[in-house]
């Protein structure tokens, strides 16, 4: 019997002997083949006596069994090993650069006016849009300044020549988006003429201006975006309330300061100017924006009863917004083309 | 407008600090957008008396001075300044003092001299830049006192920003009226005593335009001294306003007009002759101005004229010829209204503008020109002397501003302001404003004073009242409206997502200016006639571009110039054209590419974008829809590698090569491949249709041909695609093959086919003659040649 128990273990170390799947398989016939030290034993069996050979029969077939199980494992380990072996070898440098196209990006101040447009849209405001090239009317008369106001001499207004090489009359490169309040609230009256109650105008109207100015802060053309809300009982509270939720959703934090203090647009009667200060840094107060309520001269202009209907109209500085939130400090970065500033809002 | 807080306190004196009054300004719409100290900060300066002045032994150039600083004893100072004199008045820095520049005064030995102290410049205290010697105090200059309490140079000057519609607030006089609305401090106006009529010379005014001057007051003051100093105390004042000081008359005109808000004029009476005419201009007449512009009037511009002719431009500057000098003896002195209209714009159209134009346009008080003229003759007479004559004081009643009543229903306010305010706090705001009121029923009726032009309806009474109130006072409440859903139509697509999805294709977006220079406009659009900008800020910048190109071509410039070497830009924007009486302003895409097709790096496609890179950009950004792309010339592209794009039969674009002529100019070495496209043609798109999907297998047959190298792709796809049987689904061209093994002038085409039926399997019969059909048309209409 310590002879079986030999073959085991013989069997054992040849098998372990080896990861070479073919010289396992000759290991096995030693053992298992046709002519295998255990097939040879279990063919010597029929030579003893009957009580003998059942004994020595169960022993013979433990160890083949223990010769098999030792064969499937080490087969089993030599597979895995192989297949290690394979990923190992195709394993990668992860680290190496991905390929591909590479990502472009928007503009800052597209950035900055797509989000204003959202926040806006959140509270059922839709975006409005209008010419550029503007009419002296829609610039000025419409919004309640005449020929001569002195609040023209607030706006540094490009003219145009026509084809011929003069003066072109009446018209401009719009100065403000605010036209776009007048020619809007026209076609929304026009729309609903003859209807009993005119649903309410809320929209918001992003776009470049021009002045004649240019330094360091002022950019001969820059943009603003325009909110205009009128219904039939939109009040200044709620001006305040819209553009304090506004500033806080747009700089997405508590820790700023809004005031309104009080100012002149020849369009909106009261009207406000609106700062901001961060309570985190220099604390400076910053001007962002022009607002007010629509001056009852500017409704009655666009066909809309100016004791029935009230609204708030404000004009936005989304460079400066833009500026102000990524604490980007010279306006002209913007309009550079500059591809090493422009991808910094990719 | 700048204005000194000392003067304002003798009108009205709040308690509160500089600070305090500053905030209190702007948040009433008064922004003061400066404030500074009459001197910057230093310390331990006095005034002192030099009492002897003795050579310094050592050195030339330096005296060694005793001098009374109102110590126990006189203290030695060695100075170098020239004007240094026994019996002058300087101030004099004590050691220990520190000034402007923390430069620190310790007693120390010059040359071998005790020196304690040093006798200063007015430059070295920063309150002027006359460095050319001491600073010469007054001879009752108090010994001792602190130079800061002696010359007031804590006062704080104040710059207010104002608006437009607060003319009322252009005098000292109107900003201590808003100083007390706000807080209730008392008012102190500047008494006017009446100037006693001591000659007998006047001359009429003859008001010959009413409706742009209804009141015009004057009076002669004769025997005047006009070589006579200006007090030192309104030289002052005039000076922290921010005005030069002239000479007594023109100080004493310009001093009335800050305090009250009254612009003045005081002409040479002795270049006068007759009565005053306030007229219209005569169109052309010509008058050679204070500032030494000549200028041809026209008819809409009111003058102050004489029997000889225009001497003043109203309200706006006065005649050269008939200026006051120092010789002037005689004053004929100007206190009038003229309507804002009548003013408005005049000066700004001869490109000047004046402190008289500035307050006239927005609005005088007609109600105060006698008292004005009268305070200013009692500083005439005080400071040069002189006998006043009689006032003239010609009014048209007519055509003075009317004030009509102004109605405000509490109701109303609080619509507008969206809160209720209870009467008595209306009445106590009104009060506080000097606006008279009577009451009817609940309503408060206004009657705004002569001085304030901005209370004509009732928003504008709202706006005082939530002034007063304190606008931060107002609620702020959450929004509330009306919750319709906004409209989304799904056949429109928004420029922000179209903006993405070219982003997301490597682009990135710049801003370029919309004015451009000609040059770009003549060579990319061939446009000769660009809209042009009347002013433009510089010649290079003079028309609106009708292209975008030219922006993203200097852009791109640019960029390689800060060694970037792939570059893929886009812009979308308004261009420009004139198109019959009025103008065309499309939006635009442009795009452009340079560098290679991928970003470099290891191992990827290295090869230089091309055409068909930027077209399948172009194709994407269309999708679903289908272009055609037409060979085309175009000023800025290469004439064999440009298309136009079509959707629809209809032009939308064009994409192509740079020309090699631009390239070169541009000096750039390898052409961008660029695109504009007009953006309406992006903007809509159609909505999905379900077409049933085949539940079979599709069968797939490639064919391979020979044709015509000068075939376009596009005429054969076209041509295959009409004459397929329904079967064939795709037509696709998968391979392009000219060169060896295929003869000169033919180039192979490899198409794959797909064909699949939704009711059946397709039979190999059904395959065959489906191929076959297309091999025919092929060969017929375009001589092609099957490859097999």
């Amino acid at each position: 019997m310590q002879d079986i128990d030999r073959i085991v273990q013989e069997a054992r170390a040849a098998f372990a002997a080896t990861d070479n799947p073919d010289a396992l398989e000759q290991a096995k016939a030693r053992y298992l083949g046709k002519s295998g030290r255990i097939t040879v034993l279990l063919k010597e069996l029929g030579r003893l006596a009957a009580e003998e050979k059942r004994k020595a029969g169960a022993a013979i077939n433990q160890a083949k069994a223990a010769v098999e199980a030792a064969l499937t494992g080490r087969r089993e380990a030599i597979k895995q090993a192989a297949l290690s072996a394979r990923l190992a070898e195709e394993a990668l440098d992860v680290t190496l650069p991905g390929r591909g196209e590479a990502q472009g990006g928007l503009h800052p101040v597209t950035r900055t006016l797509e989000r204003i447009e959202r926040l806006f849209a959140s509270i059922g405001f839709t975006v409005a849009d209008g010419p550029e090239i503007e009419t002296d009317f829609y610039n000025f008369t419409a919004l309640n300044t005449p020929e001569d106001h002195p609040a023209r001499s607030m706006h540094d207004t490009f003219y145009l020549l026509d084809e011929g090489g003069r003066l072109a009359e009446g018209v401009l490169l719009r100065t403000h988006t605010s036209p776009i309040q007048a020619r809007y609230m026209q076609a929304h009256v026009a729309k609903y003429a003859g209807q009993e109650t005119m649903p309410e105008i809320r929209i918001i109207a992003p776009g470049r201006v021009y002045r004649v100015d240019s330094d360091a802060t002022h950019s001969p053309m820059f943009h603003q975006v325009e909110g205009l809300w009128v219904g039939e009982n939109v009040s200044f509270a709620d001006l305040k309330g819209v553009i304090a939720d506004f500033l806080r959703r747009f700089f997405e934090t508590d820790d700023l300061k809004v005031r309104f203090r009080p100012s002149f647009f020849p369009f909106t009667e009261p009207s406000a100017e609106i700062d901001v200060a961060f309570t985190h840094g220099a604390q400076r107060w910053l001007e962002i924006a022009g607002c007010g309520m629509v001056h009852p001269n500017v409704l009655t202009h666009a066909g809309i009863d100016p004791e029935r209907y009230t609204g708030f109209a404000f004009g936005f500085g989304p460079d400066r917004l833009a500026m102000l939130r990524y604490g980007v400090n010279d306006l002209r970065l913007f309009f550079e083309g500059d591809l090493r500033f422009l991808r910094q809002f990719v | 407008m700048q204005f000194s807080e000392s003067w304002l306190r003798t009108l009205v004196n709040p308690a509160l600090s500089s600070a305090e009054l500053a905030h209190l300004l702007t948040m009433a719409g008064l922004e003061v957008e400066a404030m500074e100290t009459a001197a910057p900060a230093f310390t331990g300066v006095v005034a002192a008396e030099i009492v002897s002045v003795a050579r310094h032994p050592d050195a030339d150039r330096l005296n060694v001075c005793q001098v009374d600083a109102g110590d126990a004893a006189l203290r030695q100072i060695v100075c170098g300044a020239p004007n240094a004199a026994a019996g002058m008045k300087a101030p004099c820095a004590l050691p220990g003092a520190v000034l402007p520049g923390d430069f620190k005064i310790k007693t120390a030995k010059v040359r071998g001299v005790e020196s304690s102290g040093m006798l200063c410049s007015a430059r070295e205290l920063g309150i002027s830049e006359d460095a050319a010697g001491l600073m010469a105090l007054p001879a009752d200059a108090p010994v001792g006192q602190s130079l800061r309490d002696y010359l007031d140079l804590d006062d704080c000057l104040h710059t207010l920003k104002l608006t437009p519609n607060r003319a009322d607030c252009l005098s000292l006089v109107g900003i201590a009226r808003e100083v007390a609305a706000l807080t209730g401090a008392p008012l102190n106006l500047p008494r006017t005593p009446q100037v006693a009529v001591a000659a007998p010379q006047t001359r009429a005014v003859r008001l010959q335009a009413p409706a742009a001057c209804p009141r015009y007051c004057g009076r002669i003051i004769g025997g005047v001294d006009a070589k006579a100093p200006t007090p030192e105390w309104m030289r002052r004042r005039l000076e922290r306003s921010g005005l030069r000081s002239i000479s007594a008359l023109v100080d004493i005109t310009n001093y009335v007009m800050l305090a009250l808000g009254q612009p003045l004029h005081a002409f040479d009476n002795a270049r006068l002759s007759g009565d005053i005419r306030v007229r219209m201009a005569a169109s052309g007449e010509k008058l050679l101005l204070l500032n030494g512009q000549e200028i041809a009037l026209s008819d809409d511009i009111l003058v102050i004229a004489d029997a000889t002719g225009a001497k003043a431009m109203a309200g706006i500057m006065g005649g050269e010829e008939s200026a006051i000098t120092l010789e002037t003896t005689e004053v004929f002195l100007e206190s009038a209204f003229f309507a804002p209209a009548a003013i408005a714009g005049r000066a700004r159209r001869h490109n000047f503008s004046s402190d008289a134009s500035h307050r006239y346009e927005r609005g005088v008080d007609w109600d105060n020109c006698a008292n004005a003229l009268e305070y200013a003759s009692a500083l005439i007479v005080e400071i040069c002397g002189g006998a006043a004559g009689a006032v003239t004081d010609a009014v048209d009643k007519a055509h003075l501003p009317k004030r009509p009543v102004v109605r405000l229903r509490p109701p109303r306010l609080a619509k507008v302001l969206g809160t209720p305010f209870r009467a008595a706090e209306i009445t106590q705001y009104l009060t506080r404003l000097a606006l008279p009121f009577t009451r009817v029923s609940t309503d408060f009726l206004v009657t705004p004073p002569s001085y304030r032009f901005d209370i004509e309806i009732e928003e504008d009474l709202i706006e005082e009242i939530a002034r007063v109130h304190g606008y931060e006072n107002l609620p702020a409440p959450e929004p509330k409206g009306q919750l319709a859903m906004l409209p989304q139509p799904e056949n429109r697509r928004a420029q922000t997502s179209l903006r993405q999805q070219i982003a997301d294709r490597g682009f990135q977006e710049v801003i370029n200016y919309a004015f451009v220079p000609e040059e770009w406009e003549r060579d990319l659009a061939a446009n000769a006639l660009p809209v042009r900008l009347a002013n433009p800020i510089a010649s290079q910048l003079a028309v609106l571009r009708s292209s975008l190109l030219g922006g993203l071509i200097d852009n791109l410039v640019t960029n390689l110039k800060r060694k970037q070497s792939r570059v893929r830009l886009f812009e979308t924007g308004r261009c420009f054209a004139y198109a019959g009486n009025g103008h065309r302003q499309p939006w635009h895409l442009a795009m452009l590419a340079y560098g290679t097709r991928l970003p470099e790096g290891w191992g990827r496609d290295t090869r230089a974008i091309d055409f068909f890179d930027l077209k399948g950009d172009v194709e994407s950004l269309f999708a679903p829809a289908e272009l055609s792309f037409i060979r085309c010339e175009h000023p800025a592209l290469h004439p064999g590698r440009a298309a136009s794009i079509q959707l629809a039969g209809k032009r939308v674009g064009h994409i192509g090569e740079l020309h090699p002529q631009w390239v070169q100019k541009y000096e750039l070495s390898a052409a961008p491949i660029v695109c504009e496209l007009e953006l309406e043609a992006l903007a809509s798109r159609t909505l999905p249709a379900y077409a049933e999907v085949s539940r079979f297998q599709p069968a797939i047959r490639d064919l391979a041909v020979l044709v015509d190298q000068a075939l376009p792709l596009d005429d054969i796809l076209r041509g295959m695609k009409q004459h397929a049987p329904s079967q064939i689904c795709a037509i696709q061209l998968f391979d392009l093959y000219q060169g060896k093994g295929i003869p000169e002038g033919r180039k192979s085409l490899a198409f794959r086919i797909v064909m699949q039926d939704t009711q059946r399997t397709l039979s190999d019969a059904d395959i065959d003659l489906a191929v076959t059909g297309i091999t025919a048309y092929l060969k017929q209409h375009f001589q092609a040649q099957l490859r097999t």
